[in-house]
């Protein structure tokens, strides 16, 4: 009621600044989904609908081929960082350790140090121990550069727990690992699902240092992306990115509709 | 149910003791509170017979079997936290069987005793919500009755009514106190309330400094107290401090305050004690007596609150609970004759 009896430019106002922001956001996105149905090349109008860069895409096994292997890295990366990350987090929650506040102090730099830094040191280093390039080591920096998420998103579920749940658990006669999956495991469970998705995005966005640790003949869809536009841009790009963004957004809204991100359901 | 021991048991943080050589015997079947200030230890005494907090000298044992080595699922505790700690993913009835649950009860077994449990703690009908959709006492029922269920040893209580309001409190307390009697379990609260403490407990202990100050009846431990610490934390006191000589003890001012334990260096008396008459009423000889001018004067109906300026006391005012017999209370500026029984004065060391 309050919000009608205010000036019809002030709620007016607000919805405008908001559908801005949206167009600044989604209208770059609108337009390649937009032209990867388009029929001419050369981004012509008017629009003609017509499924060829689908079907050129299905003839083209670089960028298929890059695509099946950003997918299975990103996933790997996020069943890989995710593990470990919320061992550490849960870790850092509950237990007390000698060395455990430089620890967490050095988990941070990494979120800010460039990537360009990052996969330079990542290569040097990765060439001096004899691990090389190739696949595994982009999955190797990738889970590297995955951890400090998790363990920030997964922290920050741990802390706003209450730490009398998995006490009271216990005195009912609960043993450790059933206090672990009856109790804690469901309570941080949106926390962990929010940092997968955070560790798959992190690996799937990933150009820098995939880039850097590819080895010829084997990349992932971000750097053949990259590699295809230097070449020249052909719209079968917008075709691969389209089907990725609703693939993506279709994921992050369903876990969004479940896990009510922050909040305590 | 069963009898607890602790003892001498200590606990230290740094140099800190937080607990420091307490021995309690708690009889079986007793409700038994602990009371004392934030920081005392009492809390620490708690956790230690739960088993979260290991003693760092001396022992606890359950029917004289020694358990602090035993880890807490297997102690056979029943435990009501003071934010409640319900799991906020169960409902209510998934929360009250946790504890048959991870036993592997049957689960008819089951249903069966979470019925009990719901009809016990009032709570019929409730089973299938969720903890954050119940009022705070009801929490709190489920609290007990998921502590209740699986036949402890012991409960523990951690301030278990202390997010209530004041009118909830004192319900709940009656409720508690009456399931405790029919089940008959030995119970054992923490609580920094002196009023639940006293309302509650069969014996209680009062903690400071994590040493034990006294312990005993609540109306032994209100009567007797050994403490100045103590007749302080259990209610309001005088407190006339002197030199022990002529069967009690002489004040400052030459005064003599006779106490029921002959000489003392100080002594207290409750302020109900204490009956005011106007300036120059005949006093029987045996009795203490001490003259004073009313400061302030409270009237509630049932009872008036005085505070009197003496000499003897200084600025520190007598304090006086009386019952509203006369006509009129005492207005401010009256000149008053106090005067008690020295079997209602206790000498205490300190």
């Amino acid at each position: 009621m309050s919000a009608r009896t205010t000036s019809a430019a002030a709620s007016w106002l607000p919805s405008a600044y908001l559908g801005l922001i949206l167009a600044f956001l989604y209208l770059p996105i609108a337009v390649m989904m937009l032209m990867a149905f388009n029929r001419s090349e050369l981004y012509e109008l008017p629009f003609v609908f017509d499924l060829v860069w689908f079907k050129a895409l299905a003839q083209n096994e670089r960028l298929l081929w890059a695509s099946f292997n950003s997918v299975w890295i990103a996933v790997v990366n996020a069943i890989i960082a995710t593990t470990l990350g919320t061992l550490a987090a849960y870790a850092f929650a509950r237990y007390e350790f000698r060395g455990k506040k430089l620890m967490q102090l050095l988990l941070f730099p990494p979120i800010t140090i460039p990537w360009l830094i990052i996969g330079t040191s990542m290569l040097i280093f990765f060439f001096w121990t004899g691990i090389g390039k190739g696949l595994h080591a982009i999955l190797l920096g990738h889970v590297a550069l995955s951890l400090p998420y998790v363990i920030v998103v997964v922290g920050a579920r741990l802390q706003s727990l209450d730490p009398t749940l998995p006490e009271a658990a216990a005195t009912t006669g609960a043993t450790p690992f059933q206090v672990f999956r009856r109790i804690t495991l469901p309570l941080m469970a949106p926390g962990v699902v929010a940092a997968a998705l955070f560790a798959f995005a992190v690996s799937f966005d990933q150009f820098v240092i995939s880039y850097f640790l590819a080895a010829p003949g084997t990349s992932t869809l971000p750097v053949e992306i990259y590699t295809a536009i230097r070449k020249g841009f052909t719209p079968e790009v917008n075709a691969i990115s389209t089907i990725i963004i609703l693939v993506s957004m279709g994921l992050v809204l369903l876990v969004a509709r479940n896990y009510k991100f922050g909040g305590d359901r | 149910m069963a009898r607890v021991d602790a003892e001498n048991v200590s606990k230290h943080y740094g140099t800190v003791a937080a607990l420091d050589g307490v021995t309690i015997h708690f009889t079986d079947g007793e409700f038994f509170g602990l009371l004392g200030p934030s920081g005392s230890g009492k809390t620490t005494l708690l956790r230690m017979i739960a088993g979260f907090i290991d003693p760092d000298t001396g022992s606890i044992a359950f029917d004289g079997e020694r358990i602090d080595t035993v880890p807490v699922h297997r102690r056979g505790i029943g435990m009501v936290f003071q934010s409640y700690a319900l799991f906020p993913h169960m409902t209510v009835r998934d929360n009250i069987a946790f504890g048959l649950d991870v036993r592997g009860t049957a689960k008819s077994e089951i249903d069966g005793k979470v019925a009990e449990m719901l009809d016990l703690v009032q709570l019929k009908g409730f089973g299938e919500r969720k903890p954050r959709q119940l009022s705070g006492g009801q929490q709190q029922r489920v609290a007990l009755a998921r502590a209740l269920i699986t036949n402890p040893r012991v409960l523990l209580l951690d301030e278990p009514l202390g997010a209530l309001d004041r009118r909830l409190r004192q319900e709940m307390q009656v409720e508690l106190k009456e399931i405790q009697r029919r089940i008959g379990i030995t119970t054992i609260f923490v609580t920094h309330d002196q009023e639940e403490a006293l309302t509650l407990s069969d014996r209680i202990a009062i903690i400071d400094h994590g040493k034990l100050m006294q312990i005993g009846a609540p109306e032994a431990v209100y009567e007797k107290p050994v403490s100045v610490f103590a007749a302080r934390f259990l209610g309001d006191a005088n407190v006339f401090s002197g030199q022990a000589e002529g069967g009690g003890v002489k004040l400052a001012t030459g005064e003599l305050v006779k106490a029921a334990a002959g000489n003392a260096a100080t002594a207290i008396v409750r302020p109900e004690k204490l009956d005011v008459m106007a300036a120059g009423t005949e006093v029987a000889a045996d009795r203490n007596r001490i003259a004073g001018e009313i400061v302030q004067s409270i009237f509630s109906g049932a009872s008036v609150t005085y505070r009197i300026r003496t000499n003897a006391l200084g600025t520190e005012p007598l304090l006086v609970f009386a019952q509203n017999r006369s006509a009129a209370p005492f207005a401010r500026g009256t000149q008053v004759t106090v005067s008690w029984s020295p079997a209602d004065t206790v000498a205490v060391a300190t």
